[in-house]
């Protein structure tokens, strides 16, 4: 019998792993890629709760779709930042950039 | 005993996890994003195995239709000469995977520790596309429209910072 705590599992399975690439990976694309798969833990985790959890209503999915809007308007302008950083730089690897940096 | 729903949650949640893994530790970035892609289909099918039926359709048109295209554009973008060793790691790898194994560890801790107000039967609601369309243009018109004037936003916003710039003369 699957029970909540097997999703829930795996969606702290999926947001580590989103984590790991975040903090540890040279190239934007993939940290951006990475955000995205924690934003899906994140959606599977409030799926998950509204199907087991009080099981009235549908607020957990409609919570979910409004997640997923917000991460297209992410990606979208996260690739735009990107394009220009590699226009700027001829590169996308995280370690150039730091002039923010004293 | 082994039933139907357990042997597909099982090969689901195994796929998923590898595909995921594949995403950050293959070293080409082409492979990392069809590894993406793949992850989004197999989100797509455990949204139908929590009976999300009209999530997992979102999810395959957004996610695998749009977002995964969209990464392997600015991958073609951002390309240069040749592709091998274009996924590396940083100098932090060892602090993050101690980073995130406490995240993870305290995660689960949490969602095993916490004493859930659990349903007696779980949801499975065949109108459920119905109640999302009631709630949506009903009581979350206002979020719905900012959802749609932050998609605007972000579209004009994206093409502003992709645009090529002009040398100033």
């Amino acid at each position: 019998m699957i029970t909540l705590t097997h999703y829930l599992l795996l969606s702290a399975v999926l947001f580590t792993i989103g984590l790991f690439g975040v903090l540890t990976k040279k190239n934007a694309i993939t940290v951006l890629v990475s955000t995205e798969i924690m934003l899906n833990a994140v959606n599977l985790n409030l799926i998950a709760i509204n199907k087991y959890v009080g099981a009235d209503g549908i607020y957990g999915q409609l919570l979910a779709l409004f997640v997923i809007a917000v991460a297209a308007a992410e990606v979208g302008v996260g690739l735009g930042i990107i394009i220009s950083m590699y226009r700027n730089k001829e590169s996308i690897s995280l370690d150039d950039f730091n002039f923010l940096k004293w | 005993m082994l039933s139907g729903e357990v042997i597909a949650f099982a090969i689901v949640a195994f796929l998923l996890i590898f595909s995921a893994l594949g995403v950050v530790f293959m070293r080409n970035i082409v492979h990392s994003v069809l590894f993406l892609a793949a992850t989004f289909v197999l989100m797509a099918v455990t949204y139908l195995l929590l009976d999300a039926g009209f999530l997992a359709g979102v999810q395959l048109i957004v996610y695998a239709g749009a977002v995964a295209i969209m990464i392997v554009f600015a991958v073609m973008l951002t390309k240069r000469s040749d592709l091998h060793e274009t996924n590396l790691f940083n100098k932090l790898t060892i602090p993050g995977a101690i980073v995130s194994l406490l995240v993870f560890l305290g995660l689960s801790w949490v969602f095993v520790k916490t004493p859930w107000n659990l349903a007696e039967r779980p949801l499975n609601d065949p109108q459920a596309i119905n109640k999302i369309a009631d709630l949506m243009f009903g009581q979350f018109v206002i979020p719905f429209e900012v959802a749609a004037i932050l998609l605007l936003v972000a579209l004009i916003g994206a093409i502003i910072l992709a645009l090529e710039v002009k040398p100033q003369k």
